[in-house]
């Protein structure tokens, strides 16, 4: 038995079986193979290198046709490793001297090379690392072949363990099967955080190197309260944690009998309680907890769900079937919000030195006006089927605004052409994450139909936080007062103009900040399904007059410290039972 | 056994990258010379001037002294062809 320690980003207790990721979306086999089998290993090596080369070599043939030389260049490299005697030779020697599947060993000789590129302090030179690992990606696949569980075809219950979980894997999961995540590295906003709190599975995440401690189909008691991992537990740990598991039960059941009643003070002010999603399939589970609508739609998860760029009829299929399942509660689709994650800088020929601040998000969109219109076009015929609502992200200027909403207006033109049917005052907003777009939210509030705050990126890019950072990510605080300023600006902006604002970031779905969100005029509120209940318990339990009485005293206060304390101590003391 | 060898410099601004050390293999498996490539500068290294993974290790990035080596019967005209690539930049800027 062994207990890791980690950061327990999503709640609940599992007790279930490992699936170990390697850095892509394979299944490192286990390790050990018998001696007599050890040939075939060396055997499944060569027939798989054998098989890359041949894919590297038509692949080369096809896009020095089409495409830059660069691009061939690369082919030459990759097919210049896989030739090269330094690849091969380690590698069937390792099979051979620690009797290892062809797997492990790959992966073992590629990833010595893979640390010594990273050494290199030149950074054209370090860069090719990237090149090492889509090598072993192609020799994994070739190896693995059709024998590979598929993390979208699970015949059993699983708890995930891997590095980082990519988006392009949690797109892909078998939703099923999948009853929790832990991953070595990553903090409380992590893509890993987001996507099991969406699934409403127990995460904990940043526990240094589970990978190399587990294997795949070692039991595993996974606690997100508490941030812990038991590996193989011993049967007192399994019995504590049963009953453990039984606890929580009831409590859920508790937050449940509050989802058929109102968010409403005890003064009588409403506000509404949306949800954030990323599938269609999570609309049911939205509304099971309480969503009034869905606040923020992340359309991203279309475009990494596949290799291919979704179609037009892909984003109607998504945004139809979301509309049908929300039976004429609003929906809010986000356009697309990619550029600064692994995902697009992995992919991307040309990375970026600093894509936080780069071709992101609506830029990128802008600089693609085909495929942003592609989005577009099928946001408006879908808004014939219900509430739907298009809201942009990432803008920083007047001028991104206007421009998006003059491709808005030329997708509407051609639609108008073609006869096809859209609703032509569908609201159109924009996301509030860039302190410029905050400071200059007076003015943008009078060119779009409402606000949503998006506190994660607000906050990396006012306080120059880079939150995945282990070494500042403490720095990272949404009490920090220049954030909250911001904030509270906005929707005073919003109250001015009379259009709705929002928050739809983490903050939303913290019960710590629900008393002075409220206070400060908050009045939509749109957060993982999973946190309604607790967001909803304290709304329910205050009143409107002493949101603000806290609001206006944590408005006062210089330091997030003092901030963050006060408000634990506020919202103790209308729901004692909360933290 | 002929050897032979020859001192040069890595000329162009991105260094012994994928490219380069690609190009350099390539020439290199043409001659039936065993080839040895010895990095001088801040990282000092060797390298088997037939292995792009080992070249690619070297590191040698913009002014690297390198001394290329050869021992067989195409001595002489292997270090001669391969100064002469590094020496061109690879046709690089």
């Amino acid at each position: 038995m062994e207990i890791k320690k980690g950061i327990g980003v999503s709640p609940g207790v599992v007790i279930s079986t490992a699936i170990v990721l390697d850095a892509e979306d394979l299944v490192v086999p286990r390790r050990h193979v018998e001696p007599q089998a050890v040939e075939h290993e060396v055997r499944r090596f060569e027939e798989a290198m054998a098989r890359s080369l041949a894919e590297l070599n038509a692949l080369r043939e096809n896009v020095a046709q089409k495409y830059s030389k660069e691009i061939g260049d690369i082919l030459n490299f990759h097919i210049g490793v896989l030739r090269d005697r330094d690849l091969a030779d380690p590698v069937i020697n390792t099979i051979r001297q620690q009797k290892v599947t062809a797997e492990y060993a790959v992966s073992v000789v590629l990833r010595r090379y893979a640390s010594n590129f990273s050494a290199i302090s030149d950074r054209y030179l370090s860069e090719r690392v990237k090149d090492i690992f889509d090598i072993e990606r192609r020799i994994m696949h070739n190896l693995v072949g059709q024998k590979q569980e598929s993390l979208a075809h699970l015949s059993s219950d699983v708890v995930v363990i891997a590095h980082d979980l990519l988006p392009s894997q949690t797109a892909a999961l078998d939703r099923a099967h999948v009853k929790g995540f832990a991953t070595d590295v990553g903090g409380r906003t992590s893509h890993t955080a987001i996507v099991a709190r969406a699934m409403g599975i127990p995460a904990v995440v940043g526990l240094g190197n589970i990978t190399a401690e587990v294997s795949s189909g070692d039991r595993i008691i996974l606690d997100g309260n508490r941030g812990v991992v038991i590996i193989n537990p011993d049967a007192e740990q399994l019995a504590e944690h049963r009953e453990y598991e039984r606890r929580r039960e009831v409590l859920e059941a508790e937050l449940r009998e509050l989802v058929s009643l109102p968010a409403v003070t005890l003064d009588g002010h409403a506000v509404s309680l949306y949800a954030n999603i990323e599938f269609p399939e999570e609309v049911d589970e939205a509304i099971r907890r309480g969503a009034a609508g869905i606040g923020l739609y992340r359309t991203e998860f279309l475009y990494m769900a596949s290799q291919k760029e979704p179609t037009e009829e892909d984003h109607y299929n998504a945004y139809a079937e979301s509309l049908r399942r929300l039976g004429g509660r609003p929906l809010v689709i986000r356009t697309l919000d990619l550029g600064a994650d692994k995902y697009t800088q992995a992919r991307s020929p040309t990375p970026e030195r600093n894509p936080f601040l780069g071709d992101r998000s609506i830029r990128m969109c802008l600089h693609d006006i085909p495929m942003f219109k592609r989005q577009l076009r099928a946001i408006l015929r879908s808004s014939v089927l219900g509430d739907v609502r298009i809201m942009f992200p990432m803008i920083s200027t007047l001028m991104e605004l206007r421009q998006a909403r003059m491709v808005l207006k030329d997708v509407m033109e051609e639609l108008d052409d073609e006869g096809v049917p859209y609703r032509a005052d569908i609201p159109v907003g924009m996301m509030i994450e860039v302190p410029s777009a905050a400071l200059m939210a007076n003015q943008f509030a009078r060119e779009v139909n409402f606000f949503s705050i998006g506190t994660n990126d607000l906050i990396q890019y006012t306080l120059a936080v880079d939150r995945t950072n282990e070494k500042v990510a403490g720095l990272f605080c949404p009490a920090h007062p220049s954030v909250l300023l911001l904030i509270r600006d906005v929707i005073r902006a919003g109250q001015r103009n009379d259009i709705s604002v929002s928050v739809c970031g983490e903050m939303a779905g913290e019960p710590l900040y629900t008393l002075l969100l409220l206070g400060l005029g908050l009045t939509l509120f749109s957060m993982n399904s999973t946190d309604i209940g607790e967001v909803k318990r304290i709304i329910r339990s205050t009143t409107i007059e002493h949101a603000r009485q806290v609001a206006r005293k944590v408005m006062s206060f210089d330091s997030e410290r003092q901030i963050l304390h006060f408000l634990r101590e506020e919202t103790r003391g209308i729901v004692p039972d909360i933290f | 056994m002929a050897t032979a060898s020859r001192d040069t410099v890595v000329r162009n601004r991105l260094g012994l990258h994928a490219r380069p050390a690609m190009q350099f293999v390539d020439l290199a498996t043409r001659f039936r010379s065993n080839i040895r490539v010895v990095s001088g500068g801040q990282r000092p290294g060797e390298a088997d001037g037939k292995s792009v993974m080992q070249m690619i290790v070297l590191a040698a990035v913009e002014g690297t002294p390198l001394t290329i080596r050869a021992e067989g019967e195409d001595a002489d005209r292997a270090v001669q062809e391969l100064a002469e690539l590094v020496e061109s930049g690879f046709g690089e800027d």
